[in-house]
């Protein structure tokens, strides 16, 4: 079995979701896709330690097919990394789902909801399994469609147009992917990432002239498509006006999976395209994607952490600075050095489970009140007072204070900035966190220092079916902020293997 | 038990009194038996390990590794434990005054504000006794955040602005200052660990350093140097136990510390002295020391006079950090202890005249030293300790600092010494002259003595008598603080 685990992860989760189809009925569906969310994540967490203890990682071929022909997997550090936090996240936002969308979601579409939970969570998953370009376009494909259809679920009608808005935006990032795809085998004639970024160095004859492929128009042009489509999907300024509306829309279960997983996913595929097919060399030396990123990430960390302190809806509040945060990751990146990458992969890690753990606590909100409107939460702190410290908790993680998750990732950034003397950076990325401090404190002055609304009967604490799910990613989020072995010694690997893959 | 297991209880302790506090919500007297219990035991776990420290023992411990080279880890230095010794000790006497203060001024909330007090001081004994600067940041913060509840704790309009500029300020600092500067030194020196010489001599140009420095010094926003030293008297909304332990002795003693530290082991006094990067600090903490007292002046509240009586003695600290040489080290080192204890005294006795007579401000003042004597006698003591007059503990560290200045050839900061001096009594003698001799005007009860409770009342004169006291064991201070002073000196 174990030399299947590539496979298994996805066909899981793929078979599971038209089984719960076919099943139609609520406890059914949902038990079935818990246990099989659970069991990827078993899985993953399994692969993980296998990868780390395979130099080079884990090839499957699928078929029996060798690699250039047939579609291959690949799983290094960094793919079982996010193998184990897109199925861990998974499963813990399932168990809060049960219970979170009986309100949210008509009953009667609750298997439906299980089927698209289980595509979205395989095509996430097959992105970063794969080592095919065409596969992962494929994957990516899956994911993005179960993703409309699971924020169109959301009870508000404006869900709707939120899903409407997320499909134009994504299509276009999606196609542009393709577009870029198919002149990169146009001029390579392979699909495999490996092969590929071996055949992008070699030289062709075009027009009389001897010339590097990577050199030619053509890749450059699909570069330039790459980026572009990488960045609507990854939500980098000014590329993120689908997200807001798609996350404060969305069932509050469908937003803490999606803002933890799915941008994420799309920030894996940058690495990977950036990296591994690409080359350091090129992207950063030939071209200078560094300079170009690093501006749009700062960028974006100012103005998205700006709107959000603006923000009456607190769900859209946290979904900007869902997007100022994929700036803190790809200012790592534009780093292109050990200690960035490192501090860019981690973040990744702890903004999930941060922000993850901060929706679902939205959720458990959204349960009580029917509302995540700033001044429907007046003295919901003494009302609900679990369900506001860990909400609390995870805003402290976003400010980056030390013992959270969130400090970790800060500190490599810091030092990979200070270490190239770039110290103005520095102090911009401190002063942003600071516009964290501004709208976290915003919330915690109405929830504790406003009087409660008189209701009858007054609002009480959120159930354990919905605490306990939200204070596991929570809690995870103290815990890498003390015990970092797993999240930064993955992390740093996964730095080594990006940048040392292509010298 | 050996030393290493005394650090870890001295955390557990506080820890152990926050979690029974919240465990016994619903009854206060066993709530606070068990505060009163945990302090005491944090007191002698901590006069214990004192005595191996100045002998000379250096126990450490290494609690985690969180990433390679960030270690929350301790080491038990003489300065660490001699703040310590007296958070610890003032714990035990803010407990009882703290019972009777909240219980006399049927305040809400008091579980969270135990509990809460409770947590600040772990992040107190946490601070004191870190081992590097990753340590240090970190309890650090856990006390800006830990503090916040009991800052605004009345949890009205004016608790809540007072929040604001509390936190405001101190997170402003913190983030932006202090870790960028402690990513600096990271980067620079490779290390975090506090060094006997410090850790970045050879390490970056004087220009660098110098920046580095002024990073630390302002970052570190709890030693309330001008220009941000607001939040301070904006914690003023807080309870007076708050402002008595907390903003006089705890939350401001750790920014001094921090500073101090700094000084002494991250730079190294060689390297500060050699590159005289701290000479303009120095006046800046000479300008705070004077603008601070000046503004003092102005405040008929209080509290507020006696939040900018602090500010310009936090700076006698950082005024000796930064002048790095034996007098300065020893004599700021030793005032963190001395103004403590006059300092503690007078907010007991704001808090002792604000629950008996419910006056806040000075110009009702008249006449009170009839009405509640003691209390009032003990806010003489207290100021005298303050202003650094013999036979008073203050008068030591005073003398030192200004040896210290005139040893580094500053006569201008000799005189701000001195001209601070004067604006202290300037500042404080008309309350107690008012107090004793001002008739009382039309208080019905004027010839009647109404004192604070008990349990207000033997804390303040505890901490009076300490601050005389003080003065015959200066000497002994003077000894354990001698192995972190830069050159030994023979006799004071």
């Amino acid at each position: 079995m174990q030399q299947h685990l590539p496979i298994l992860l996805i066909i899981t989760p793929l078979v599971a979701a038209p089984l719960c189809l076919l099943l139609r009925q609520r406890i059914a569906a949902l038990a079935l896709a818990l246990a099989v969310c659970w069991s990827t994540f078993a899985m993953a967490l399994w692969l993980l330690e296998i990868a780390r203890n395979t130099p080079g990682g884990i090839t499957y071929q699928l078929g029996g097919w060798a690699a250039p022909w047939g579609i291959e997997y690949h799983v290094d550090t960094l793919a079982g990394l996010m193998l184990v936090l897109i199925s861990g996240i998974a499963a813990i936002a399932l168990s809060f789902a049960p219970r979170s969308i009986q309100d949210e979601i008509p009953a009667g579409q609750h298997y439906l909801f299980a089927t698209e939970y289980l595509l979205c969570l395989t095509g996430l998953l097959g992105i970063c399994v794969t080592g095919d370009l065409f596969n992962l376009f494929v994957f990516l494909e899956i994911s993005s469609l179960s993703a409309y259809a699971l924020i169109s679920l959301g009870r508000s009608r404006r869900a709707l147009t939120a899903a409407f808005q997320y499909l134009v935006m994504g299509t276009i990032g999606a196609t542009f992917i393709l577009i870029a795809i198919g002149l990169m085998y146009m001029m390579t004639g392979t699909l495999n990432m490996a092969d590929m970024a071996e055949r992008l160095k070699r030289t062709i004859e075009l027009r009389e002239q001897t010339v590097v492929v990577h050199q030619t128009r053509t890749i450059l042009v699909a570069f330039a498509f790459l980026s572009v489509g990488i960045s609507i999907k990854m939500a980098l300024f000014p590329l993120h006006l689908w997200l807001p509306n798609a996350y404060a829309y969305a069932p509050s279960v469908v937003t803490g999976f999606l803002a933890a997983t799915a941008t994420k996913v799309s920030v894996y595929m940058l690495l990977r395209f950036v990296f591994t097919v690409f080359g350091v060399q090129f992207s950063f030396q030939t071209l200078p994607f560094d300079v170009g990123l690093m501006a749009l990430a700062l960028i974006g960390i100012f103005a998205a952490s700006t709107t959000a302190i603006f923000q009456t809806n607190i769900k859209r509040m946290l979904a900007y600075s869902s997007v100022a945060q994929v700036g803190y990751m790809a200012l790592g990146i534009s780093f292109a050095s050990e200690n960035g990458l490192t501090g860019g992969i981690v973040h990744m890690f702890n903004h999930a489970l941060i922000k993850g753990g901060m929706f679902l606590a939205m959720g458990c909100l959204v349960f009580r009140l029917g509302s995540v409107e700033l001044t429907d939460l007046r003295g919901v702190g003494r009302r609900m007072p679990l369900t506001m410290f860990a909400w609390v908790l995870g805003g402290l993680g976003l400010i980056g204070v030390p013992v959270t998750a969130g400090f970790i990732s800060k500190w490599y950034l810091i030092s990979a900035v200070l270490e190239r003397g770039w110290w103005p950076i520095a102090v911009l990325m401190l002063l942003s966190s600071l516009l964290a401090v501004i709208y976290i404190w915003r919330v915690v002055e109405v929830a504790y220092f406003q009087e409660p609304p008189e209701t009858d009967p007054p609002v009480q604490e959120a159930p354990l079916a919905l605490l306990i799910p939200t204070g596991l990613l929570i809690g995870a989020n103290i815990v890498f902020g003390l015990w970092t072995t797993l999240s930064v010694g993955a992390a740093g690997e996964a730095a080594r293997q990006l940048l040392g893959a292509s010298p | 038990m050996t030393h290493e297991q005394h650090i870890g209880w001295a955390l557990l302790v506080p820890l152990v009194a926050a979690l029974l506090t919240t465990l016994n919500g619903t009854r206060p007297n066993l709530r606070e038996g068990c505060t009163l219990v945990c302090a005491g035991a944090l007191f002698l776990i901590i006069a214990s390990l004192a005595g191996h420290v100045f002998a000379g023992a250096r126990p450490q411990l290494t609690l985690l590794e969180v990433v390679p080279g960030l270690a929350i880890a301790f080491r038990v230095e003489p300065l660490g434990m001699l703040f310590a010794l007296v958070a610890s000790g003032l714990w035990v006497v803010t407990t009882c005054y703290s019972i009777g203060y909240m219980r006399a001024h049927h305040e809400g909330h008091q579980t969270r504000f135990f509990a809460c007090f409770a947590i600040a001081i772990f992040a107190v004994m946490g601070a004191a006794f870190s081992q590097n600067l990753f340590a240090l940041f970190l309890f650090y913060e856990v006390l800006t955040f830990s503090t916040y509840p009991l800052v605004t704790h009345h949890g009205d309009d004016k608790a809540r602005r007072g929040g604001r500029t509390y936190l405001g300020i101190l997170l402003f600092t913190s983030v932006s200052f202090l870790l960028l500067a402690i990513g600096w030194t990271w980067v620079l020196a490779g290390t975090l660990d506090f060094q006997e010489g410090g850790i970045l001599t050879g390490k970056a140009t004087p220009t660098v350093l110098a920046v580095l420095l002024a990073l630390y010094a302002f970052g570190t926003g709890k030693a309330a140097l001008m220009p941000f030293h607001r939040w301070l008297p904006a914690a003023m909304v807080a309870p007076t136990p708050v402002s008595a332990l907390l903003h006089a002795v705890a939350v401001v003693k750790v920014g001094v510390f921090t500073v101090m530290k700094i000084s002494v082991y991250t730079f190294g006094t060689g390297l500060l002295q050699d590159t005289g990067i701290s000479l303009w600090l120095m006046y800046v903490a000479g300008a705070t020391i004077l603008l601070a007292s000046l503004v003092a002046l102005t405040k008929d509240n209080l509290k507020a006079r006696l939040a900018y009586s602090t500010i310009s003695q936090l700076s006698y600290i950082v005024l000796g950090a930064m002048l790095a040489n034996s007098w300065g080290v020893i004599g700021g080192s030793m005032h963190i202890a001395m103004h403590a204890f006059g300092k503690i005294t007078l907010f007991f006795c704001a808090g002792a005249i604000y629950v008996a007579a419910h006056k806040t401000e000075i110009s009702d003042m008249r006449g009170i030293g009839r009405r509640m004597p003691i209390t009032l006698a003990a806010f003489f003591l207290g100021s005298l300790s303050v202003i650094g007059l013999p036979p008073f503990g203050g008068s030591w560290s005073k003398w030192f600092l200004a040896l210290g200045a005139a040893e580094a050839h500053q006569v201008a900061l000799v005189a701000v010494l001195m001209i601070s001096s004067l604006l202290n009594i300037a500042y404080l003698m008309p309350i107690v002259i008012r107090g004793y001799f001002f008739p009382a005007g039309e208080e019905p009860s004027r010839s009647e003595v109404k004192e604070a409770p008990l349990l207000c009342v033997i804390p303040l004169c505890l901490t009076a008598t300490c601050g005389l006291a003080l003065f015959f064991f200066a000497d002994t201070i003077y000894g354990w603080m001698l192995p972190i002073a830069p050159l030994v000196v023979t006799t004071p």
